[in-house]
């Protein structure tokens, strides 16, 4: 019996040192597959499963959630720029977005060159929703805009049109802030460019005086600080080609709805 | 408990028992699920924490950021971190919210490279790897579920009867447990009520919800199903489940590698492996 024990405590020990040897291995292992290419693509391959699977699940029109009133967040946390260093912008700023520009071109019949108060005199709608950062937190806010579909008419899109580029008036690291969607979150009804945020014009941080919300995607696709969106038939070759600054720097999902 | 009547593992025979010389083994889908889960485990759970590291607190509700109150947060400073739940407030300087990283330096990331994937702040990399795993865990599960009702392990095997409930049974259970039986069974069942009730809790409550509550943090899914963050309460409150129940995850998984050590480790991971080999060391002890 004492024998007995004596070996199933060696076998214990063999059990539990062979299981630290094997985390070891594993630990220092996932770091190299992190930083192998090819198995990020092969991890990258669940991302492409959840925009295939959630895309056939939610209908196409399918709405974000909305909210009372009272569900909206105190403070709004504002993100990424806090505020453009573009001298231009200060100037903008200072004159309360005056005559800010709207460019629509690329891939459509019907360029646009609009200003902020042409804009805002547009056919507006207003929506209390809840902005999913991909870090984790959430916030409620009250978002008045056009929506992207209305300009997209004005503009008349191209059938080659395939995405749509955003434009912004910030840069991060010395690199160009942009974003871009497809089609399908481009009409939905509650994808807008708004210039109201709880019923003020938006804040610097977050976005003045134009910014893009795709309700149905993470906060990064929320472009802030908008001057055109162009319309393309292809990301490849706009910036780092991936679709978005984010997606370019730091191997961001180009899909953000998870 | 009769030693005679002890037994794991399915396919039991006196031979096949903790005490017998042979390990039964079990069923093969049921050995590759174990160590499929044990790999998505890992790999979910220490992903997941690089994921939490981007933004360590805990809220209830829809929404919840920096300016609202976290019912639990790793806070750290240049000096020190500590860990608050609720208002209890744990100093965690050296493991969490401000440790040395293998260079010596500084971090105060909440948890510490050790304990994610990737061993470096990433988060897109994080989320690659939880959500590939994601798939392979919830394929895995799905399959595992629909398999062993059809195969009938569920209905034989991990089945509460009626007996197992009654509280008489059930703290006569807890109390074989205390004095460190762990591999008894009642009236010939291959599990204990204690041991059945917890795998039933782990798969059929548990790892469920851990992929409801994921999904309940995508926004895409929230439009395609509104009602499904809304049982959790909210968006937030999907996140702190989510959390918490991959907290009782670990705590099952440590219990259960501690079970097996002091049971008869060699016998259940045979059971668990190549099985129905004879154990020749213990044979000739």
């Amino acid at each position: 019996m004492n024998r007995r024990r004596e070996i199933s405590r060696i076998s214990r020990r063999k059990l539990l040192g062979s299981a630290a040897i094997g985390a070891g291995a594993l630990l220092s292992g996932c770091d190299q597959l992190s930083g192998n290419a090819g198995f990020r693509k092969l991890l990258s391959k669940g991302e492409d499963a959840n925009f295939t699977v959630q895309r056939s699940l939610a209908s196409r029109n399918a709405l974000a959630a909305e909210f009372g009133e009272d569900k909206i967040s105190d403070i709004f946390p504002a993100n990424g720029t806090r505020y453009p260093n573009l001298p231009a912008y200060a100037k903008f700023a200072e004159r309360g977005f005056a005559g800010w520009p709207l460019l629509i071109n690329g891939l459509v019949d019907n360029p646009q060159n609009l200003t902020l108060e042409q804009v805002r005199a547009m056919p507006s709608q207003t929506q209390i929703t809840r902005h999913d950062c991909v870090e984790g937190w959430s916030a409620i806010g009250k978002w008045t805009g056009v929506r992207l579909s209305h300009l997209l008419n004005l503009a008349k899109l191209k059938k080659s049109a395939r995405y749509l580029v955003f434009h912004c008036a910030d840069t991060l690291g010395g690199i160009p802030y942009y974003e871009s969607i497809d089609l399908i979150d481009a009409f939905h009804p509650q994808t807008i460019i708004a210039w109201n945020l709880n019923d003020e014009p938006l804040p610097i941080g977050n976005g003045a005086p134009l910014r893009l919300r795709v309700e149905r995607q993470l906060g990064y696709k929320h472009a802030k600080y908008l001057v055109r969106i162009e319309a393309v038939d292809s990301l490849t070759g706009i910036y780092g080609g991936k679709g978005g600054y984010w997606e370019d720097v730091a191997d961001y999902e180009w899909y953000g709805g998870i | 408990m009769d030693s005679e009547k002890t037994s794991i593992g399915p396919n039991m025979s006196d031979t096949d028992t903790p005490t017998g010389n042979s390990a039964a083994r079990h069923n093969w889908l049921t050995r590759i699920w174990h160590w499929l889960n044990l790999l998505c485990l890992v790999t979910l759970l220490m992903s997941g924490l690089t994921i939490f590291n981007a933004h360590p607190r805990l809220y209830w509700g829809d929404s919840g950021n920096v300016h609202d109150h976290a019912w639990a947060a790793v806070a750290s400073g240049p000096d020190d971190a500590y860990i608050r739940i609720g208002e209890t407030i744990i100093p965690s300087t050296g493991f969490m919210g401000h440790w040395r990283d293998d260079q010596g330096r500084i971090q105060n990331w909440a948890f510490p490279s050790w304990a994610t994937i990737p061993g470096y702040y990433d988060l897109a990399a994080g989320r690659r790897w939880h959500l590939f795993f994601a798939w392979i865990f919830s394929i895995g599960l799905a399959c595992f579920m629909l398999a062993s009702l059809i195969n009938r392990h569920v209905q034989r095997d991990l089945h509460m009867q009626r007996d197992n409930w009654r509280p008489a049974i059930l703290w006569r259970s807890v109390k074989t447990h205390a004095k460190g039986q762990f591999l008894h069974s009642e009236g010939g069942a291959i599990y204990n009520p204690l041991q059945k009730l917890s795998y039933i809790l782990i798969i059929f409550v548990a790892l469920p919800l851990m992929i409801a509550t994921g999904l309940a943090m995508s926004p895409q899914m929230n439009a395609a199903w509104p009602w499904l963050p809304e049982i959790f309460g909210g968006r937030q409150s999907a996140r702190s489940v989510h959390f918490i129940i991959a907290a009782a995850l670990v705590a099952f998984t440590v219990l259960h590698i501690a079970l097996v050590l002091v049971s008869r480790p060699i016998w259940l991971v045979k059971a668990m492996t190549i099985g129905q080999k004879r154990l020749s060391a213990e044979n000739k002890s």
